[in-house]
């Protein structure tokens, strides 16, 4: 069985961003890297689908610049058996079509009966390239899953709706699923694991030789929402602050009295 | 302009962001039809044309077909923007749309400012105006972001489609929402644990604080994906929707995921070291501080009151 698995990294948005020279993107300067949430949830459940079958073979793909080899690195240390990464510094300007026709071109060849993606990035959040990846193979996809079990080429998944409802949805493979948070627990790469990992492949592919297409839209303009303001922001010592909180809450709400 | 409004049915019922895509289409001052999988003894209230197919047969989650029938009413109508809302159905069924017209799709828009399509990025800490480079622009709608300014009125004109196309995948179903253990949504006072409590242990600290405002206490998503807390005391989209006095948001980032949630609370206060954080945009007061200091602090002081 062979398995493909997209990975993206992102900023930790808890970084402090800044709006880039070009004012189209965030200045990437400084700003702490990791894998994008929802595809760590996408690297688990292939592994935990080759652990299941035995037989499997799992491919790693991101698309970046060569800091994202260290997300790589990760996703081979979780158990993915090969990386690929499709080397492009532009990759931030590119948008979802684009990012999944890149995709595509690489899969299409390969075969593949599995592919996990994650449901959406935490930076762009478009919540495209997963889905527009099996449109464009002219695969089977189930979008935003919370369980997933496969049984003799059977996919049976659960899609998360709003408000807690859950669709049982039916794919036979080959398939392409996006994750969604929740969907199992990925498991932190052992040291012994990382060690091995370093010795997976890691093939490089320069964009130019996948990218087919134009971009259909593009980004005008990045910029910081104006803040409504209104709401009253303490700092300082916490003592104070405690005094402060529960005057307010005497003051303007009908709590604490 | 003319548009197409993508509306929604699940679990039986029409659903209510199906105004929020008319509400879309008179603030951009546009003209509208609307498509529907649903039920014709629910019918949204509507001035103009509604291209409607009976979900009994092609049931609430079928993309290949629901696919092929909006593409023949976007071929009849030729609207150049196609409006989704940024739901489980918009976000699944859009992309499918959108490629197969060679269209561009720009999600979760939130505003539409000088031709700009405005959406969030970054958890919401940044924004981007985006343009549309192709003919047709299909588009998903933020939950909100759109209100009607009155009530819905009028009576839509049916036009009814139908296609054979069959299912790529089998909906076998809905499984209910878990009943049963705390109900949020009578809470007068919430305190909610959010990823920055950092381990398990601390959900203690945080039902403390509730317990000594005499309230209940809720979580934000990884915080119940963790399994540090059960689900019916999720706040958010995917949990419950929530209205107290007073909503204490200790540690949560603000993803509109969790807003969506909790931004009927009458005053809220948010605990975060992220003086940036999107959740200050909503809170009536942002306390800059570690939780893990605030919070006990607060609720010893409130229990000495
Ligand atoms: C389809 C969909 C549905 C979703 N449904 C929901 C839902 O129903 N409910 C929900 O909550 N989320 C939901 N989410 C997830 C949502 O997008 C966010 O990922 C989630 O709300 C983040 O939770 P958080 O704020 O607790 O964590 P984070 O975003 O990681 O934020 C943690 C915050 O804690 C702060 N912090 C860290 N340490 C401390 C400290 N010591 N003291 C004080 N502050 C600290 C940080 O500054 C940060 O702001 C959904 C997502 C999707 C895609």
């Amino acid at each position: 069985m062979k398995i493909l698995v997209c990975v993206k990294q992102v900023p930790d948005m808890e970084s402090k961003f800044r709006v880039n020279d070009g004012g189209k993107w965030y200045d990437e300067a400084d700003l702490a890297l990791r894998m994008n949430e929802y595809d760590e949830y996408a690297v688990e459940q292939a592994v935990q689908l080759k652990e299941q079958v035995g037989e499997a073979d799992v491919t790693i793909l991101s698309i970046g610049s060569d800091r994202v080899k260290e997300t790589m690195k990760k996703a081979l240390a979780m158990g993915c058996d090969r990386g690929v990464h499709v080397v492009d510094d532009t990759s931030y300007a590119k948008d979802p079509f684009e990012i999944a026709s890149i995709i595509a071109a690489f899969a299409k060849d390969h075969s593949f009966d599995m592919i996990f993606t994650g449901m959406q990035s935490q930076d762009r959040g478009s919540a495209q390239v997963g889905v527009l990846v099996a449109e464009i193979l002219g695969m089977s996809s189930i979008s935003t899953i919370v369980e997933f079990t496969f049984d003799n080429g059977q996919v049976t998944a659960r899609r998360e709706l709003e408000g807690g409802l859950k669709a049982i949805v039916k794919a036979k493979a080959p398939a392409l699923m996006t994750c969604q948070l929740g969907l199992n627990t990925p498991r932190y790469p052992t040291l012994p694991n990382i060690m091995k990992a370093k010795k997976k492949e890691l093939l490089s592919v320069e964009v130019a030789t996948l990218l087919q297409v134009d971009a259909v839209q593009e980004t005008t303009r990045m910029y910081f929402p104006e803040k409504k303001g209104g709401g009253i922001v303490l700092e300082g010592d916490v003592g104070n602050m405690v005094n402060e909180i529960i005057n307010i809450l005497k003051d303007k709400t009908g709590v604490l009295t | 302009m003319k548009t197409l409004l993508v509306g929604e049915y699940r679990d039986g019922k029409l659903l209510g962001s199906t105004y929020e895509l008319v509400a879309f289409a008179e603030k951009i001052g546009a003209d509208s039809a609307m498509f529907l999988v649903g039920r014709e003894s629910d019918l949204p209230q509507y001035n103009g044309i509604l291209y409607f197919a009976d979900i009994l047969k092609y049931s609430e989650f079928n993309p290949t077909a629901h696919k092929q029938m909006l593409l023949e009413v976007v071929a009849k109508e030729q609207p150049e923007m196609i409006v989704f809302s940024h739901s489980s159905y918009g976000w699944d069924l859009a992309p499918r749309l959108a490629l197969a017209l060679k269209a561009a799709q720009v999600s979760e828009v939130i505003d539409f400012v000088d031709g700009n399509l405005v959406v969030p990025t970054c958890n919401s800490k940044l924004r981007r105006d985006v343009k549309s480079k192709t003919a047709q622009t299909v588009v998903t709608l933020q939950g909100g972001a759109f209100g009607l300014s009155g009530e819905p009125s009028g009576a839509p004109t049916l036009v009814k489609i139908e296609t054979d196309a069959t299912a790529q995948v089998e909906f076998a179903g809905y499984e209910a929402v878990e009943k049963g253990g705390v109900d949020l949504s009578k809470a007068e006072i919430i305190v909610s644990a959010g990823r920055g409590i950092g381990k398990p242990e601390n959900i203690e600290m945080i039902a403390n604080l509730a317990q000594a405002l005499g309230g209940e206490y809720g979580a934000s998503r990884p915080v119940v994906d963790a399994e540090w807390t059960e689900h019916n005391r999720q706040v958010g989209t995917t949990g419950q929707t929530v209205s107290p006095k007073l909503y204490i948001a200790c540690g949560i980032s603000g993803a509109i995921q969790h807003l969506v949630g909790m931004k009927k609370s009458e005053f809220v206060v948010a605990i975060n070291t992220d003086r940036d954080a999107p959740i200050g945009e909503i809170a009536d007061i942002l306390a800059v501080a570690d939780l893990k200091e605030l919070v006990p602090a607060l609720t010893e002081k409130i229990k000495s009151l």
